[in-house]
C-alpha cells in the first residue's frame, strides 16, 4: 500500500475562494431539489423537471422521485450538481456583533451602568396574530432553556401580545417610558412584514421618536441586514433567544449614554 | 387500544364543577344579546348583500336600530312589523331602512299574536332549508360510508378563493377528508361579515358566504369523484361568531371553529361579548349538524404543554358544558388538544400518548380535535416531518377523530400543495401500519402513563374547583389559560351587548333546540346500536 499522495489529500480540502455545495465528495457541487410543476405525471413531465434543473446552471440532473399531486400537478425530487462556484472571502454580511452576556451578566451590567431597570415593550404588530415570537423572547419561561425578558430582575418587560397596531404601539411605548421596543413579525404573506415595519418607522420618524428608542425587530423572515435596511437598530432571525437580544440592547443603550444621548 | 385506569370520581367531579361554571355564566349573561346575534337572526331571516357604501345590510338593519335604542326587542320583532303593516319582506325591509326611507321606529301598529305567528312561521322556513343540508350530509355520509381511523384534516390557506379550490381539490385526491380554509389574518377583528367571493387575503382567504358556497361545490365535485364525503371547515370565532355559524348552517359546512375563550384569550375580544355570542353560534351550529372544534391545543404554544396540560383538559370540560347548556350532541364536540411537549424532553411520546388516551376516554362521543406539533418546529422540513410522524402515531394509537395534519413547513410559510401531499401520504401510511396495533397491547397497570393521566386530572378538577369559586371571568382576569391576562370589561367588542327588554324574542333559540333535540335522539339510537353490536 502507498502512502496517501498528497494531491488526493489536497483535493479533500475546501477552496474557498471556489466555494461549491458538499454531497460526500469534495467540489461535487450536489444539490438537493424538490419542487412541484403544473403539468401531467408522465415522461414529458419527466424531461420538463430535468429541464428545469439544468435552467438553474445545475448539471447532471436527474429525477429521483415523480409523483402526481393532482391531474395536472407533478411533484418531483431531483438532483443536481453546481456548476459555478463563489468567493467566500468576498462576503460581507452585516451581524450583531456582542458578546452574549447570561442573564446574571446582564443583570449585572445593567445596575453597574444603569443603576435602574431598563424598560422594554414589546409587540407582533399589525395584522399578524402570531405571538410565538415575541412570547419565545419575553415569556417568564422564555424558549429552548432561555428564559424570557420579564425573567430579568434589573427588565421591566411588557409584552402586549398580537395585532397591536403601529400607532397604539407607539403610544404604549410612550405611556410605558420604554427603552427599547421589540417587533416581532412571524407570518407573512406577499411581503406584508416588510410594509408593517416600514411604517412603524415612518411613524416614528414623523413623530421625531425614532431617536428616543432602541428598535429592534425579529422573526423567522428577519436578519440584520434586513433590519439596518428598514430602519431599525438591529434585527434577530431564528435561534436567537433573550440572551441574544438583552445583550445587545443594553450595550447598545450604554453607547447611546457614553455619546450622551 | 386497552384503556387508561382512570379515576372515575375525579371525572364526574370535574364534570359537575364545569356544569356549575357554565350554568354561572350563563345565568349572568342570559339577559342580553349582542349585534351580531341580532345580524344573526337577520340573515336567517334572508338579510343579506351590501348597501350603496358597500356595508352589509345585516349591519346597516341593526345599527340602525341600535340608533334608535330599539334593539333589546330583538331584530326578529321589526321584521315582522314590517311584514305584516307593510307588506316588506325581510330584504326589503332592510332596504328601506338603509336608503332611510322607512324608519324602525314608526312602523305600523300589529296584532302581537298576529306577530309571532308571522315570525314563527317564517323562522320555521328558515329552519326547512338548515335541515335539508344537514339532511343531505347524512345522505352522502351513508351513501359513501366512512373510513376507519381519524378523518384527515389539512388547510389551505391561499388568500385567494379559486387558487384555494385548486389546492383543496388536490389535497381531496391525495386522501383528505376535511378540507379547512384558513381565514385571513384579522378577520375574527372585523364586526362584520365581508361580501362575495374574494381574492385577497393575508396568511388565509376571508370568510364569505360567497367563498363558503363556492369551496362547498368545490367539494362535492372533488368528492364525488374520490367516492367519498368531503367535509368543509371554517372558523366561526371572533366578533362574528353566530353571522359566520349561520352562514356555515346555509351552506352545508361540516366543521366549524367555535370557541369563545380561543378569541378572549389571543384575540383580546370581550369576554361578555363573546360569550353570549357563542352560546347562540353553538344553537346554529348544533342545529345544523356541524362538529364545532374549541381552540385549546393553542393554550400550548403559549403556555407549556408539559406543565400546563390540566388547562387543556380544564377547559375542554367547560367547552363541553358550553355546548351541552346550547344543546349541542356530544357527537358534534370537536373539543381541542394538542401534541405540543418539547421533543427534547424525554419520554415525551409517552406523555402525549397518556393525554391524547385519556381524553378520548373522558369524551368518548365527542370526536376530539388533535393538533399537530407547531411551538417546536423550525425551518429543519426533515425534522419536523418525523415530528409530525410521532404524532401520526399517537392520533392512531389512542383513536382520534379529527386529525390535523402537521406540515413539514410549519415554521415557514402557509402550505405548498407539495407539503400536503407529503403529510398525508405521512398519516395515512401510519394509519395503514399501525391499524390494528393499540388493541393488541395493553397500557401498564400505575405505570408511567397511567400516572401521567392522572396527575393532570387532578389538576384539572383544583383548577376547575377554583374556577367554580372564582367565576371565569376573574379566572381569566388573573391569567390561568394560557397565562393570558384578560379584563372583564376589557377588549374588543363590549360595545356591541344589548340589554334585552321585556318584549324580546328571538324566534331561533327554540328552533334551534328543538332540532338538536332530534339530532340527539338520532345518536342516542346510534351508540345503542354500536353497544349492540
Amino acid at each position: 500500500m502507498n502512502k496517501a499522495d498528497p494531491a488526493a489529500k489536497k483535493r479533500i480540502q475546501a477552496d474557498l475562494s471556489r466555494l461549491k455545495p458538499y454531497g460526500d465528495t469534495m467540489n461535487d457541487g450536489k444539490v438537493q431539489l424538490s419542487f412541484t410543476l403544473p403539468v401531467p405525471d408522465d415522461e414529458k413531465g419527466q424531461e420538463a423537471a430535468r429541464q428545469i434543473i439544468l435552467s438553474m446552471g445545475l448539471s447532471d440532473p436527474i429525477i429521483t422521485w415523480h409523483q402526481a399531486l393532482e391531474d395536472n400537478f407533478t411533484f418531483y425530487v431531483g438532483y443536481g450538481s453546481l456548476e459555478k462556484s463563489i468567493d467566500y472571502a468576498t462576503i460581507h454580511v452585516e451581524t450583531v456583533d456582542v458578546e452574549i452576556m447570561s442573564m446574571e451578566e446582564t443583570n449585572d451590567f445593567i445596575r453597574r451602568h444603569f443603576g435602574r431597570k431598563l424598560k422594554v415593550i414589546g409587540a407582533s404588530t399589525g395584522t399578524d396574530a402570531h405571538t410565538v415570537g415575541i412570547d419565545a423572547i419575553m415569556n417568564m419561561k422564555g424558549y429552548a432553556g432561555h428564559f424570557g425578558l420579564e425573567r430579568y430582575k434589573m427588565i421591566d418587560a411588557k409584552n402586549l401580545g398580537s395585532q397591536v397596531r403601529n400607532e397604539d404601539f407607539i403610544r404604549a411605548a410612550l405611556d410605558f417610558k420604554a427603552d427599547v421596543l421589540l417587533v416581532s413579525q412571524t407570518v407573512t404573506q406577499k411581503n406584508i412584514h416588510v410594509q408593517n415595519l416600514t411604517e412603524l418607522v415612518e411613524l416614528l420618524e414623523a413623530e421625531r421618536l425614532r431617536e428616543r428608542f432602541i428598535l429592534i425587530i425579529g422573526g423567522p423572515r428577519i436578519n440584520h441586514e434586513l433590519a439596518k435596511e428598514l430602519g431599525a437598530d438591529a434585527g434577530f432571525g431564528p435561534n436567537k433567544y433573550a440572551d441574544d437580544v438583552a445583550s445587545y440592547f443594553c450595550k447598545a443603550l450604554l453607547e447611546r449614554k457614553e455619546a450622551g444621548r | 387500544m386497552a384503556e387508561l385506569r382512570l379515576d372515575w370520581d375525579k371525572v364526574d367531579q370535574a364534570r359537575a364543577a364545569a356544569a356549575e361554571i357554565a350554568r354561572d355564566t350563563e345565568e349572568k349573561l342570559s339577559a342580553y344579546t349582542t349585534v351580531t346575534v341580532e345580524r344573526s337572526v337577520a340573515r336567517l331571516f334572508g338579510v343579506d348583500e351590501l348597501d350603496d357604501h358597500e356595508v352589509p345590510l345585516p349591519n346597516r338593519l341593526v345599527e340602525v336600530l341600535e340608533e334608535k335604542n330599539l334593539l333589546g326587542h330583538g331584530t326578529a320583532y321589526f321584521i315582522g312589523r314590517a311584514a305584516i303593516g307593510h307588506g316588506l319582506n325581510p330584504q326589503e325591509f332592510a332596504q328601506a331602512v338603509a336608503g332611510g326611507q322607512l324608519d324602525p321606529a314608526r312602523l305600523r301598529p300589529v296584532d302581537p299574536f298576529e306577530l309571532k305567528l308571522w315570525i314563527d312561521d317564517a323562522a320555521g322556513k328558515s329552519m326547512a332549508k338548515i335541515r335539508a343540508n344537514r339532511l343531505h350530509r347524512e345522505q352522502e355520509l351513508d351513501k359513501y360510508g366512512e373510513h376507519e381511523g381519524p378523518l384527515l384534516y389539512v388547510i389551505v390557506a391561499t388568500g385567494n378563493i379559486f387558487e384555494d379550490i385548486v389546492q383543496a381539490q388536490a389535497a381531496v385526491k391525495q386522501g383528505a377528508d376535511i378540507i379547512a380554509v384558513i381565514r385571513s389574518t384579522g378577520q375574527s377583528l372585523l364586526d362584520y361579515v365581508p361580501y362575495g367571493a374574494t381574492t385577497e387575503g393575508f396568511g388565509g382567504t376571508l370568510a364569505t358566504q360567497e367563498n363558503f358556497r363556492m369551496m362547498r361545490a368545490a367539494l362535492d365535485e372533488a368528492g364525488a369523484k374520490a367516492g367519498r364525503y368531503i367535509r368543509l371547515c371554517n372558523y366561526c370565532s371572533g366578533l362574528c361568531m353566530p353571522e359566520i355559524a349561520v352562514m356555515g348552517a346555509l351552506e352545508r359546512l361540516d366543521v366549524m371553529l367555535n370557541d369563545a375563550l380561543y378569541g378572549i384569550l389571543f384575540r383580546d375580544i370581550n369576554m361578555q361579548r363573546t360569550l353570549i355570542d357563542q352560546r347562540f353560534s353553538r344553537m346554529v351550529n348544533g342545529a345544523a349538524g356541524i362538529i364545532i372544534n374549541t381552540g385549546e391545543d393553542n393554550y400550548l404554544t403559549t403556555a407549556d404543554a408539559y406543565e400546563q396540560a390540566h388547562t387543556v383538559l380544564a377547559s375542554q370540560f367547560i367547552n363541553e358544558q358550553f355546548a351541552k347548556a346550547a344543546g349541542m350532541p356530544e357527537e358534534q364536540m370537536g373539543l381541542g388538544h394538542a401534541f405540543e411537549m418539547d421533543p427534547k424532553l424525554p419520554n415525551s411520546f409517552v406523555y402525549e400518548l397518556a393525554q391524547a388516551q385519556m381524553a378520548r376516554q373522558i369524551f368518548p362521543h365527542a370526536p376530539l380535535k388533535y393538533m399537530p406539533p407547531t411551538k417546536f418546529k423550525s425551518g429543519n422540513i426533515f425534522q419536523s416531518h418525523v415530528q409530525d410522524t410521532l404524532f401520526n402515531m399517537v392520533s392512531v394509537l389512542s383513536k382520534q377523530k379529527i386529525h390535523l395534519l402537521g406540515m413539514l413547513t410549519e415554521a415557514i410559510h402557509t402550505p405548498f400543495m407539495s407539503d400536503r401531499a407529503l403529510a398525508l401520504e405521512n398519516a395515512r401510511y401510519v394509519a395503514r401500519s399501525m391499524a390494528d396495533f393499540s388493541d393488541d397491547v395493553e397500557i401498564k397497570e400505575g405505570g408511567m402513563m397511567e400516572q401521567r393521566a392522572d396527575l393532570v386530572l387532578t389538576e384539572a378538577l383544583q383548577l376547575l374547583q377554583n374556577i367554580r369559586a372564582n367565576g371565569i371571568f376573574r379566572t381569566l382576569a388573573e391569567g390561568e389559560f394560557a397565562g393570558i391576562r384578560r379584563d372583564p370589561d376589557g377588549g374588543k367588542g363590549l360595545e356591541g351587548v344589548v340589554y334585552q327588554e321585556e318584549a324580546y324574542y328571538n324566534p331561533f333559540i327554540k328552533l334551534c333546540q328543538d332540532e338538536e333535540a332530534e339530532i340527539m335522539a338520532g345518536f342516542l339510537e346510534k351508540r345503542k346500536e354500536g353497544q349492540n353490536e
